[in-house]
């Protein structure tokens, strides 16, 4: 205190008080504030903070985030207290005159030391949570999560149950030609189901580039890295609909890969599953069936849609892809068309290998669809047993 | 000697080994490269006004993201700490001129030409870099545009510009000081700027490998970052990080050294803790090495490995809290007048403690699980950049631009100016505070329509604060031109050995050594 002044270090204190005091106002305020829906339905419209989520995690998580902030929140009106006070206080203008005081090793290891305090006592909580988050052992349902430029794959480890779940929003959404829907951007045509109150792991790798999985409800976020696995759990507390984005630049339509998980009371799970088996069961026997053109081609147009129309544009015409009008491959001698599908172009990682993404039905009526539309007319057709036929020759 | 004067026409700044012609063209290069990469920001933050894809495609969305990282990483922010130490050291410290003035003419020089290659990137088929500015693989090496090979190219420069530097400045401080100018009592300018040296030296080698291994990927057939041939994606995380952390610190401890000069100048008060100013820079040096995977809290690390990170990254709030807490003693108890120097230095104090607030919630692994790759990061990485680096430039260029051109800069336009910049950024980047923790990852072209307001409002902040920037380029043109003549000392009493040479600052100043007190 010798190097400030008896009185001003009351006059200090005093100040200090004042200021202490104010985000406390300010936290009553926003609670009082807090009781008018309308301010509560604004907030949320615009989103101001993080989620606090549906799992025992993600509120931890919400809890450490709120508390950090706080702290910071605090030492914030401290120090910029006393800056303001001495930039208030000790103007020239003001005719103040300038201290001679330039060290003090007390004071020097005080705001070393109790930061440091500060800081031990954030890092115990954030030990804890970390060591629950890592602790997948136990899980009583397995899904991988693979991620591709730019969808998502899960696999139902043990279930035989596998798909692909893609951006279900419309090109005209994206441009402008149409308003937008609710979930503009976070809408999928198969999302990602499981069953509230369980404990669900997900093993999440890559296929092409760097992905990662993130559900801000759940609090999960992975990276997807080719030839690796990375694990993550969850257990849902509540039934709902959740929806989240893949987190790391994957090329360009990264911001265009979304995920919906939708969690459901145990039994629907059951039922949606049993489900999907049957689909798939349907699924084989389709596979030695004949299909009309009419058929193919308005399956093929779907797949497009979901797979194709990034790239080769939603007439064909070509964007980071090659136009598909009138050249080469879906005019020319079908058996090539088949093995650019089936098998990528080499030496082009940006073109798929969609032999291992999607199925002999898709396959042949997507082909289908490319050498019929745009006037690009063909005329000719395959059926899935072609692409088997292919399959086993090559 | 001390009379002759600089070469006539374009051969002198060709030819010179002049450490003030250096120094101008490295700031005059560094402006240049930070409208450029302003222009860049410009499209994203265009793009980004309301959900949807109205100007830009995605690919060259990711394009704009990636080059303006670059640019304003490698070719504002650092040529211009450069080019002020050119400027400055060797005045500071009472040297005739760096150590090794030719070298310094090649450093400056080769970068024109390695931005060149970068820029002409732009223009090529199937575009420029388009994989962000940490250029993660594989989707910048298997799955990269061609145009990748003159990105590598063009960071082998501008690496090998660093290090030159790097090594005069080193050569500079410790050969070149005045006699009784003793390490401690120099002034934390040249401190910072020898650590950061340091710094340089020690990551830019592993930035060079990094970038080789990508080119031996792509174009000579080996696995280094590639799983399917035994490599490993995550590795090339590691070496970047290894190089990349060090490297923000390279971009703010100079920032350090400008705004411990200014304060006490317009304080009227000696710095408080000069001594523990230096420990700290030391500190946070040190640290900087040791935290690198805290950018990587997602990939997978065994959890010893995130807890370990996780503890030494919070430990950085030390060091830096010092250097807060000592700037905010200066501070107190002085008699503070608030010219633009001193207005830019206040702003980069509480701006950049709200940068290390976010960096220090950023640092909680398990909250960082929710933070990572979203606009969180975005607007703490933009807040110690922008009103920590680039606000600490703009209080240099004030403070020093009438020692370097004898005129003083018209005040009022000078505070204009600082407002002008000052409402635009927080406009900007507080709001991504929001968008981020409300879910918007980073790096995206398009949103849902829940982030539409706040992304609104930081475009319309962008296009303030870039626009504010072209008013800046005409008060130092002005000041350059004309104006009230500065006196030698410019300011009231600064401290420093700037100051007792003539204004403008003599061609050659120091051939012979001053004394010091």
């Amino acid at each position: 205190m010798r190097l400030i002044g008896k009185q001003l270090a009351s006059k200090l204190l005093w100040v200090l008080g004042q200021v202490l005091l104010l985000p406390t106002l300010l936290m009553t305020s926003v609670q009082a504030f807090g009781a008018s829906d309308a301010v509560v339905d604004e907030a949320q419209r615009w989103g101001l903070n993080m989620t606090e989520g549906v799992t025992a995690v993600s509120h931890e998580i919400y809890d450490l985030h709120m508390l950090i902030f706080w702290i910071c929140v605090w030492i914030g009106v401290v120090v910029f207290g006393i800056m303001f006070y001495s930039m208030i206080m000790h103007r020239k203008s003001s005719g103040a005159v300038p201290a001679k005081f330039h060290e003090s090793t007390a004071v020097e290891l005080a705001w070393t030391l109790i930061p440091a305090l500060i800081l031990v006592m954030m890092a115990i909580p954030a030990t804890s949570s970390l060591i629950k988050i890592y602790d997948s052992s136990e899980a009583e349902i397995n899904i991988k999560i693979v991620g591709y430029q730019w969808k998502w794959q899960y696999e139902y480890l043990g279930e035989d149950v596998s798909f692909f779940s893609n951006l279900t929003t419309p090109q005209d959404e994206i441009y402008g030609l149409a308003p937008k829907g609710e979930h503009y951007l976070l809408e999928v045509d198969e999302p990602l189901v499981i069953p509230v109150n369980k404990k669900v792991r997900f093993l999440i790798t890559a296929n092409d580039v760097l992905h990662a999985w993130w559900v801000p409800a759940l609090a999960v976020k992975r990276d997807a890295i080719p030839g690796f696995v990375n694990d993550a759990w969850t257990i849902v507390d509540e039934p709902g609909i959740y929806r989240g984005q893949c987190a790391e630049l994957c090329g360009k339509a990264h911001g265009f890969m979304p995920i919906v998980v939708h969690a459901m009371e145990e039994a629907d799970y059951a039922n949606w599953l049993a489900g999907k088996k049957e689909e798939a069961e349907e699924l084989k026997a389709a596979m030695s069936q004949t299909f009309t053109m009419d058929e193919l081609y308005a399956r093929g147009e779907k797949v497009y849609q979901a797979n194709c129309v990034a790239c080769h544009g939603a007439n064909g015409g070509g964007g980071l892809g090659p136009s598909l009008v009138g050249t080469g491959i879906t005019t020319g001698p079908i058996n090539a068309h088949i093995n650019v599908m089936v098998n990528g172009v080499a030496g082009n990682a940006v073109m798929p290998v969609f032999g291992n993404q999607l199925n002999n039905i898709d396959l042949a009526s997507v082909i289908t669809f490319k050498r019929n539309a745009w006037g690009n007319n063909m005329g000719d057709q395959l059926q899935p047993v072609d692409i088997l036929t292919f399959k086993k020759n090559q | 000697m001390g009379d002759h004067g600089p070469a006539k026409g374009f051969g002198r700044w060709l030819f010179t080994t002049n450490h003030k012609d250096i120094g101008s063209m490295y700031l005059w290069f560094s402006f240049a490269m930070f409208l450029m990469g302003g222009v860049f920001a410009l499209v994203i933050r265009a793009e980004l006004f309301q959900p949807g894809l109205q100007l830009v495609e995605p690919e060259f969305f990711n394009q704009m993201t990636t080059m303006h990282g670059l640019v304003m990483v490698f070719g504002a922010v650092m040529p211009a700490f450069v080019g002020l130490a050119n400027w400055m050291i060797p005045m500071m410290v009472g040297a005739p001129d760096m150590a090794l003035p030719r070298m310094n003419n090649w450093s400056f020089w080769i970068l024109p030409f390695a931005f060149t290659l970068l820029a002409s990137t732009l223009l090529m088929e199937g575009g420029g870099p388009n994989f962000g500015w940490t250029f993660y693989a594989p989707l910048s090496t298997t799955y990269a545009p061609p145009s990748v090979t003159y990105f590598i190219f063009a960071v082998h420069i501008m690496g090998a510009s660093s290090i030159m530097g790097s090594i005069n400045i080193i050569a500079t401080i410790l050969n070149m000081r005045a006699p009784g100018m003793t390490l401690m009592k120099m002034p934390l300018f040249v401190w910072t700027w020898l650590i950061t040296a340091y710094l340089l030296i020690a990551v830019m080698p592993v930035l060079a490998g990094c970038v080789t291994m990508m080119l031996m990927d792509i174009h000579f057939g080996t696995s280094f970052f590639s799983a399917a041939g035994g490599g490993d994606p995550v590795l090339f995380q590691h070496v970047f990080w290894f190089f990349g952390h060090p490297e923000v610190y390279i971009m703010i401890l100079p920032a350090f050294g400008i705004v411990s000069a200014i304060i006490p100048t317009f304080a009227r008060k000696p710095l408080f803790g000069y001594a523990s100013m230096v420990y700290a820079t030391a500190s946070i040096a040190f640290l900087s090495f040791i935290v690198w995977a805290h950018h990587m809290f997602t990939v997978g690390m065994p959890i010893a490995g995130e807890l370990f990170f996780m503890y030494a990254t919070m430990l950085i709030a030390v060091p830096t809290g010092v250097k807060v807490f000592n700037w905010v003693s200066t501070m107190f108890r002085g008699s503070m007048t608030f010219e633009t120097p001193m207005l830019f230095a206040i702003a980069f104090v509480i701006l950049f403690t709200i940068g290390g607030f976010s960096g220090l919630m950023l640092s909680i692994a398990p909250a960082d699980f929710q933070y990572h790759d979203t606009y969180f990061v975005v607007a703490h990485f933009h807040y110690v950049l922008v009103p920590g680096a680039v606000f600490s430039i703009f209080a240099a260029v004030y403070y020093w631009l009438p020692k370097w051109c004898g005129n003083m800069y018209d005040e009022r336009l000078g505070k204009a100016h600082f407002w002008l910049s000052f409402v635009g950024l927080n406009l900007t980047f507080f709001p991504m505070h929001f968008v981020g923790l409300a879910g918007m990852p980073r790096r995206i072209p398009d949103y849902a329509l829940q982030f539409a307001d706040f992304n609104q409002i930081a475009s319309m902040g962008a296009f303030l604060f870039g626009f504010s920037q072209v008013f800046f380029l005409f008060i130092v043109i002005k000041t350059i031109r004309g104006g009230e003549k500065a006196t030698d000392a410019v300011w009231d009493n600064p401290e420093g050995l700037e100051w007792t040479v003539a204004s403008p600052a003599p061609y050659h100043t120091f051939t012979t050594p001053p004394p010091v007190k």
